[in-house]
């Protein structure tokens, strides 16, 4: 008598597919996430925290397929002074890559570190932290990460480290983790830029030390068809500061989710994320915030453009723990709507347990002003450039988060280009 | 120069006639004021003439200098030499006053077919230009009207009309909300505008903006029409007696 066939489970037909690395001081932990990851199982339609995004092609076997993008526009932050570490559809490529030295900092590949201790204290530990709701596919790449980078950052890093993603190839499937640690006082400035693979899982984990300061800009590459889910979860110590802003134009589903934990007196977290996306783009961001310390700040700032039928996602929490008093948590979440078939969803959440705060949030989805549409138009100023004006002074607010005037404009430069490429 | 004959227009959303058959001629290096009460049309009147949405022309005619305004897009009819300065100037978060101006500028050169003008070019006149409106290097930097005072927005509109030296140029209750001395900025900057090519149409309320604007020709308009045109006299006329005497002889 023949078997019946067994139910699939989309986790195990997953996990089939993956083979866990060995190195050593990770491995405990690597199997630990396993554990934790077949007890959540792999999200699915009806997953509360998936609601708004589908997570079944984040979670399928195999990558689906995504075409390359060329333009003509050269690599970003290309004229600044910066380490360069170079992912080729997410395999660690040495020959495009700076030597990984850097004065007030250590670097070590997460594929090649025989014995990091500090690393693996780090390691899988914050992703690992619980944060009420559950990530398993930042679970799933703890256990199955190929690569990615350990930084230590001892003191002021000498320049920007930027961590480059070539996507070559079409149907790649990375999954890197990065763990960065910053000691006391340190400071580094970390860039994230290009589309890394058909298929893009990366964790990033932040320990930011007392009086530390982490700064983040990302930009995830343009391939149209790419996807990406990305976690980012850090701790913060007193008088810490956390900066993290994320550009994303195109790709065909991004999934970024950011996890911050606030533990010392003082410190301070900005997320930001500035989009735009044109047609079969769905863009999701998703963002925990907890305050449990005295006097702190944090800002979400996220600003969506969206036109002929894209989708914008926005899941944001300000937790603020017994005690947390004199939090000042901000949360704005708004999109640009170019066309009645595009659509922004937004769940933004509160849930304070201190009496001593001030929070606020806000959510709100538009389409350009006629009024301010017709002033420009007015003045002689063509209907195309007046919408992008209007549509760069939509994301100013989130792009202004980037402290750095270089990078900022940099960025800028290409919301520019991206919408002279997209218009009418 | 502008020339506009029977226009007809109504709200598109809505079956209200607005317009009833405006007939008016501005000559180059004229200065013609409309005058009549508040609802009559006025502002109708310069939206339709600059391209704004929402209206319907259902007969007529409006050219400039034998261009037919009526068939182009709001930025070709500024590059043709119109310029209205809104009775509402609208605030513009997030663009800078300095940056929108230099666009525009450069745009309307661009659809003319001239150079564009330097950005050190651009600053110093812009400059010169500010100090006579007394608008601060602060306002310059500032978004588009944001946070300006009813005054600063007026004189605003009045460096954008220097700046973009337009041919036409309409000016919609830029008077009203202003204090005396606010008012005798923006005439001068008015009158320092003015020239043989250039033509004006003063929309307002007040005979006082015409002691220091001193207009050619006077109109009143009232129910969506022309209804009377004199010279100078016909502001003080309504100064003295309101529009009731006017509108009464002519119905
Ligand atoms: N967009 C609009 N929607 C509804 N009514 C309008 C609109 N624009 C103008 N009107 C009406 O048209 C008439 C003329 O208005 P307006 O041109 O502003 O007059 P004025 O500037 O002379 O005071 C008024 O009755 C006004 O309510
Ligand atoms: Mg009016």
């Amino acid at each position: 008598m023949a078997e019946p066939a067994p139910k699939s489970n989309p986790t195990e037909d997953r996990l089939d597919t993956l083979a866990m690395p060995q190195n050593g001081w990770a491995d405990a932990t690597r199997k630990a996430a396993l554990a934790r990851l077949r007890e959540m199982g792999l999200p699915g339609r009806r997953d509360e925290y998936w609601k708004f995004t589908r997570p079944d092609s984040l979670v399928q076997s195999t990558a689906p397929v995504a075409a390359l993008f060329h333009n003509e526009e050269g690599p970003l932050f290309g004229d600044l002074d910066r380490l360069k570490i170079v992912f080729v559809d997410g395999v660690f490529d040495a020959d495009q890559s700076d030597d990984l030295t850097l004065s007030g900092v250590r670097i070590d590949r997460l594929a090649e570190s025989a014995d990091i201790h500090w690393a693996s204290d780090l390691y899988g530990a914050l992703e690992g932290n619980g944060h009420y709701v559950p990530r398993p596919l930042a679970a799933l790449n703890t256990a199955y990460a190929t690569d990615g980078v350990l930084i230590h950052v001892t003191d002021r890093a000498e320049k920007p480290i930027n961590f480059i993603y070539l996507h070559e190839n079409e149907t790649s499937d990375a999954i890197l983790h990065h763990v960065i640690k910053l000691d006391p006082g340190a400071e580094v400035t970390l860039l994230e830029t290009g589309p890394a693979a058909a298929r893009f899982n990366k964790v990033m984990e932040v320990d930011v030390a007392d009086g530390a300061t982490f700064h983040h800009v990302r930009a995830q590459g343009r391939d149209h068809e790419r996807r990406a889910a990305t976690h980012i979860f850090t701790r913060l110590g007193a008088e810490s500061v956390f900066k993290s802003f994320t550009l994303t134009v195109n790709g065909r589903l991004t999934r970024n989710e950011c996890v911050i934990d606030i533990t010392g007196d003082d410190a301070v977290a900005h997320v930001a994320g500035a989009c735009v996306g044109d047609g079969d783009f769905h863009h999701d961001d998703t963002v925990f915030v907890t305050h449990d310390a005295l006097r702190c700040e944090s800002r979400q700032v996220f600003k969506k453009v969206l036109r002929n039928g894209a989708v914008g996602v926005f899941q944001g929490k300000i937790l603020v723990k017994e005690g947390a008093q004199k939090t000042d948590g901000y949360q704005i979440s708004q999109s640009l709507l170019l066309d009645d078939d595009s659509q922004f969803l937004a769940k933004p959440e509160l849930e304070i347990y201190a009496d001593d705060v001030a929070c606020s949030h806000g959510s709100t989805s538009g389409a350009i002003d006629e009024d301010a549409l017709f002033y420009l138009r007015s003045r002689g100023v063509p209907a195309e450039i007046a919408t992008d004006l209007l549509t760069l002074a939509f994301l100013a607010e989130a792009v202004e988060e980037i402290e750095d005037e270089v990078l900022r404009d940099a960025l800028v430069e290409r919301l520019q280009g991206w919408l002279e490429r997209h218009r009418g | 120069m502008l020339n506009i004959k029977d226009l007809h227009v109504q709200l598109e959303e809505e079956d209200k006639q607005i317009l009833k058959g405006v007939d008016l001629t501005v000559e180059a290096g004229k200065v013609h004021a409309i005058m009549g009460p508040n609802g009559s049309g006025k502002s109708t009147l310069s939206y339709v003439l600059s391209g704004r949405d929402g209206y319907e022309v259902t007969s007529g005619q409006a050219t400039l200098d034998g261009e037919d305004l009526l068939e182009m897009e709001p930025e070709e009819r500024a590059a043709a030499g119109l310029f209205l300065a809104f009775q509402y100037p609208v605030e513009i978060p997030g663009v800078g006053n300095m940056t929108f101006l230099r666009t525009a500028v450069n745009a309307q050169r661009k659809a003319r077919g001239e150079d564009e003008m330097s950005a050190a070019d651009f600053l110093k006149v812009i400059r010169e230009r500010a100090k006579a409106l007394k608008i601060d290097a602060d306002m310059l930097k500032r978004p588009v009207n944001v946070g300006f005072s009813g005054g600063e927005k007026k004189r605003n509109e009045i460096l954008q009309m220097a700046m973009l030296e337009p041919k036409m140029c309409i000016l919609d209750e830029t008077d009203s909300g202003l204090d005396v001395d606010a008012m005798k900025l923006v005439a001068q900057g008015v009158n320092a505008l003015r020239n043989e090519g250039r033509g004006f149409l003063v929309i307002t309320h007040y005979q006082r903006l015409l002691d220091h604007i001193k207009p050619d020709v006077v109109h009143i308009m009232a129910d969506g029409k022309i209804v009377k045109t004199g010279g100078p006299e016909l502001a003080l006329e309504v100064e003295n007696n309101g529009y009731a005497d006017i509108l009464a002889e002519v119905a």
